[in-house]
């Protein structure tokens, strides 16, 4: 094992962090390192925005009739909301933060193979979310995160501005794919097999082929909704001549892979994780990563099973219905690995590990519910209503932000290099999940009830869930806050954690924590597989200690 | 059996079934929701023991390293893909019947609208908003929209289809079971969506058929809506202003009109009559009797300062007679802050299904 152990002389020089100082220097900056901890500010400011007019809707939607704002103002928040937790969190997030900071790590590289746009990307995310949301809230944009014509090219909002922020949101999303493909090809340290790639590497591979391949699809688009909109062409609308299913199909034909490029950097952490926390080789590890690839491949071919009940041929549905089912087949696959991935481990139940655990339960029920809508006929009831709503934030939040949270509270100290409180990190991690679980069971049934989505008043019998659901919200709103509150303490107080608090012989742990502002001083060799714990401590990480 | 139907159908807060399509499919959801159920309780049963068995033990404890066999991945596939399938193929076939409408179905015509649903037997009548079935018949409903995409949802057959602009989509039905059930607006559909609502009636067969005959013998060729309940059926002995209320709430005015002075969709009637207006252009005209049958018939001739953006009010040239507009016209005259008794109707309220 020849990467420098963590305390050698050769590492004597300053981290990261503190090799240059000043905003400048931020600002310009081309060290992957830092641009990670950009995206980990900008994006979470921005899930900041998104669940702050989550808890909007969520207010009120306590009574059935209006509660605290009139059905216009509704409209735009749900569309705030998804338009920000969308293109502004869940795509760029994991990629951004975690792919930027550790896949040059565990694959023994300085940097990705393109810096310069690298840093690109940061720029294209903060231009094109500055345009959107300024479009959003000046323009009061109305239609929904999906913009389904003919109502987004007809409303009397605007809506032109949403769509070019999305467009340079895209080209972010695109280039970083683009970075990240060529870097795991052609900057593997000698040693780092294919097949010794640690599985949040080929995860992140599978998302930036479908970043690439899927998201040109959605900047297509848009820029024809554009045309429509603004030069007034017949494309979508049927009072021009156009065909405005012909929208549906090239939306999701973008939009239902983009569903994988936000779990898949997901299902890449937890692998991680969990073994680390376990002490184990992933159990099937080639099951594992080659299921990433599975999901990137079918996720193409799954798009029409939005249109259940649209009109299309029924002949489509049943394929569309079938191609969705592997999807959660090769999901399936990894559940069954994760769980045999603790047998015979050596388990230590700490805040990343409870996190993969709540992972584990809602992807489990998130995925499951997928299969039960991708059924065809029972899609038939319940498309576009809660139980649809409550499918996807199981995936989504109970999917993706746990394996955030997991990811975030197992990489903190190899960022920052200090330790955050346990107690709080635990208190904080089951407020979240008795506040996510209150919050979206109750929509389920409401589902089940027959209650639409995007509904500003309903009956009066759907009350009593919807008020569940807001106090659930409520809670979770307050657990985000919290762990907001112990990570910014665990900065400015934290006691530094040491190279490798976990003691994992995950790849990226071979240098100290935080990094040095060069990686590796010296060219590292890898000489066994990611996560081997078969052999007693192993050398280096004793050494750190 | 029906004991089992409906603890399940209970424990799961599904709507009555109106159908027979629906109580199957409901068959296919107890049995996907009971074996998901176990499947995920066991694989986290399985998780849960090995935290508590393979508890680390020293900080770095060594561990063995376990590689699957290939029978392990087999069944790792396998089970899933054999359940998977067989969820496909019980639900597969049910949504192409429901796709698959019998020879004979009588075609019921649907138009949607923003914010209302439009109703037509090829030979008549027409009505918005409630729709008249016979039980134990099927019916074929042909949808269309003037406007957006629209759904069409009846959670009671749990049943949906979306009304496109500029197409036909088709959709069928047979409710067995006779009473009324809520239409919803299923696709997004700007600011009326959540109160695009319609109600489905289902009447044993021969009341059906009384009904429809007297639709078209003309015995009340002015009712161009669905048919007033017992509540509303008019009372001629009634005076102009309680005509004029039940008519306005047979054709769906208050979708859009408060009587309260709250804003909504269209101007308040509240103090309407005798006021001077301003209008969209800078214009003013003074509130009438001319001005406001005029509103009815021609509501885009003239509108009110502010309303341009939601000038979405329909013509009611044809659907009201001269009598019925002359008493809306009455009704709108009697909404005044200063009159004796306060008013109590606000608008549109929906009447839930009574009962489970």
């Amino acid at each position: 094992m020849s990467p420098s152990p963590a305390s050698s002389p050769a590492y004597n020089t300053p981290n990261y962090l503190n090799a240059e100082k000043g905003v400048r220097s931020w600002l310009t900056t081309l060290d992957h390192k830092r641009i990670g901890v950009m995206y980990l500010a900008l994006t979470l400011f921005g899930f900041f925005l998104g669940g702050v007019f989550a808890l909007l809707i969520r207010i009120e939607l306590l009574t059935p009739g209006p509660t605290v704002m009139d059905a216009m103002t509704y409209n735009r928040m749900f569309t705030l909301h998804g338009v920000i937790m969308i293109f502004l969190f869940m795509i760029p997030a994991i990629p951004g933060i975690f792919g930027n900071f550790f896949i040059p790590l565990m694959i023994g590289a300085q940097d990705v193979a393109f810096p310069r746009i690298n840093l690109l990307s940061v720029y294209l995310y903060l231009l094109g979310a500055a345009i959107a949301v300024w479009g959003m809230i000046q323009g009061g944009t109305d239609t929904g995160w999906t913009f389904y014509t003919p109502y987004s090219t007809t409303t009397v909002t605007t809506v032109a501005p949403v769509l070019l922020g999305a467009f340079i949101l895209g080209m972010g999303s695109i280039v970083t794919g683009l970075n990240f493909i060529v870097t795991v090809h052609t900057m593997r340290a000698p040693g780092v097999t294919w097949m010794r790639l640690p599985l949040f590497v080929w995860a992140m591979y599978a998302t930036s082929v479908i970043q690439v391949l899927a998201t040109p699809v959605l900047g297509m688009t848009l820029l024809l909704v554009a045309f429509e909109k603004v030069f007034g062409f017949g494309i979508f609308d049927p009072a021009r001549g156009g065909d405005p299913i012909l929208f549906q199909h090239l939306f999701w034909f973008y939009s239902h892979p983009a569903v994988y490029i936000m779990i898949l950097p997901a299902m890449g952490v937890v692998s991680e994780v969990v073994q680390s926390a376990a002490r184990k080789n992933m159990f099937g590890y080639k099951a594992v990563a080659f299921s990433s690839l599975g999901i990137a491949f079918v996720g193409f071919f799954v798009w029409g099973h939005h249109l259940f009940t649209s009109g299309q041929s029924t002949f489509a549905s049943g394929v569309f219905g079938v191609l969705s089912m592997f999807v959660g087949l090769f999901t399936a696959i990894k559940v069954f690995n994760w769980t045999a991935t603790l047998y015979q481990g050596a388990i230590q139940v700490s805040a990343p590990f409870v996190y993969f655990m709540g992972f584990l339960y809602f992807l489990i029920f998130g995925g499951l519910t997928g299969i039960a809508l991708s059924t065809v006929s029972l899609d038939v009831h319940w498309q576009d209503t809660y139980f649809v709503v409550a499918h996807f934030h199981f995936i989504m939040v109970g999917g993706t932000i746990m394996a955030f949270l997991a990811g975030l509270h197992y990489w903190w100290p190899k960022m920052f290099g200090k330790m955050y409180s346990e107690r709080w990190a635990l208190a904080a991690s089951v407020l979240v999940m008795v506040g996510f679980n209150a919050t979206f069971i109750p929509q389920f049934l409401l589902g089940n009830m027959g209650m639409p989505r995007r509904y500003y008043s309903y009956p009066e019998q759907f009350q009593a869930l919807n008020v569940a659901s807001t106090a659930g919200a409520s809670l979770l709103g307050f657990g985000f806050f919290l762990i907001l509150f112990y990570l910014v303490a665990s900065l400015a107080k934290g006691r530094a954690s040491g190279p490798n608090p976990w003691f994992s012989r995950g790849y990226e742990w071979n240098t100290p924590s935080p990094p040095n502002l060069l990686n590796f001083p010296e060219t590292p060799v890898i000489d066994r597989g990611p996560h081997e714990y078969q052999d007693g401590p192993a050398a280096e990480v004793k050494h750190a200690h | 059996m029906n004991q089992l139907n409906e603890f399940f159908r209970q424990l799961l807060f599904l709507p009555t079934q109106a159908s027979q399509w629906s109580r199957e499919l409901d068959y296919l959801h107890y049995f996907v929701f009971v074996t998901a159920m176990l499947g995920a309780w066991t694989t986290l049963a399985t998780a849960t023991v090995f935290v508590f068995r393979y508890r680390r033990k020293t900080a770095e404890q060594s561990t063995p390293i376990v590689d699957p066999k290939p029978i392990h991945e087999v069944v790792f596939i396998g089970l899933p893909l054999v359940l998977f399938l067989a969820y496909f193929a019980v639900g597969y076939p049910q949504y192409v019947r429901l796709q698959t409408p019998p020879k004979g179905a009588m075609d019921v015509y649907v138009q949607g609208k923003k914010w209302m649903w439009k109703f037509a037997f090829p030979g008549g009548p027409n009505s918005t908003d409630v729709l008249r079935v016979p039980a134990g018949r099927p019916v074929r409903l042909l949808l269309t929209s003037r406007d957006v995409i629209h759904s069409f949802y009846v959670p009671a057959l749990r049943m949906k289809q979306d009304a496109l602009p500029g197409r036909y989509t088709q959709i069928w039905f047979n409710a067995d079971r006779p009473g009324r059930y809520p239409i919803f607006c299923a696709e997004y559909c700007g600011l009326g969506h959540s109160s695009m609502l319609g109600e489905l009636v289902v009447m044993p067969a021969e009341e059906w058929d009384v009904w429809m005959e007297q639709q078209r013998r003309g015995s009340q060729p002015l009712a161009q809506d669905g048919q007033p309940t017992a509540a509303e059926e008019p009372d001629l002995r009634g005076s102009l202003v309680d005509q004029g209320r039940r008519i306005a709430a047979v054709q769906g005015c208050f979708k859009c009109h408060t009587v309260d002075g709250t804003q909504h969709i269209g101007p308040t009637w509240l103090d309407l009559s005798g006021r001077t207006v301003k209008l969209e252009g800078g214009k003013t005209v003074v509130a009438d009797e001319a001005y406001l049958t005029r509103s009815m018939m021609e509501p885009n001739a003239e509108i009110v300062a502010g309303y341009k953006d939601k000038a979405v009010m329909p013509t009611y040239q044809g659907k009201l007679s001269a009598p019925d507009a002359a008493a809306i016209t009455e009704f709108i005259k009697s909404l005044r802050t200063d009159a004796p008794t306060a008013e109590p109707q606000k608008g549109p309220i929906y009447v839930p299904v009574t009962g489970k």
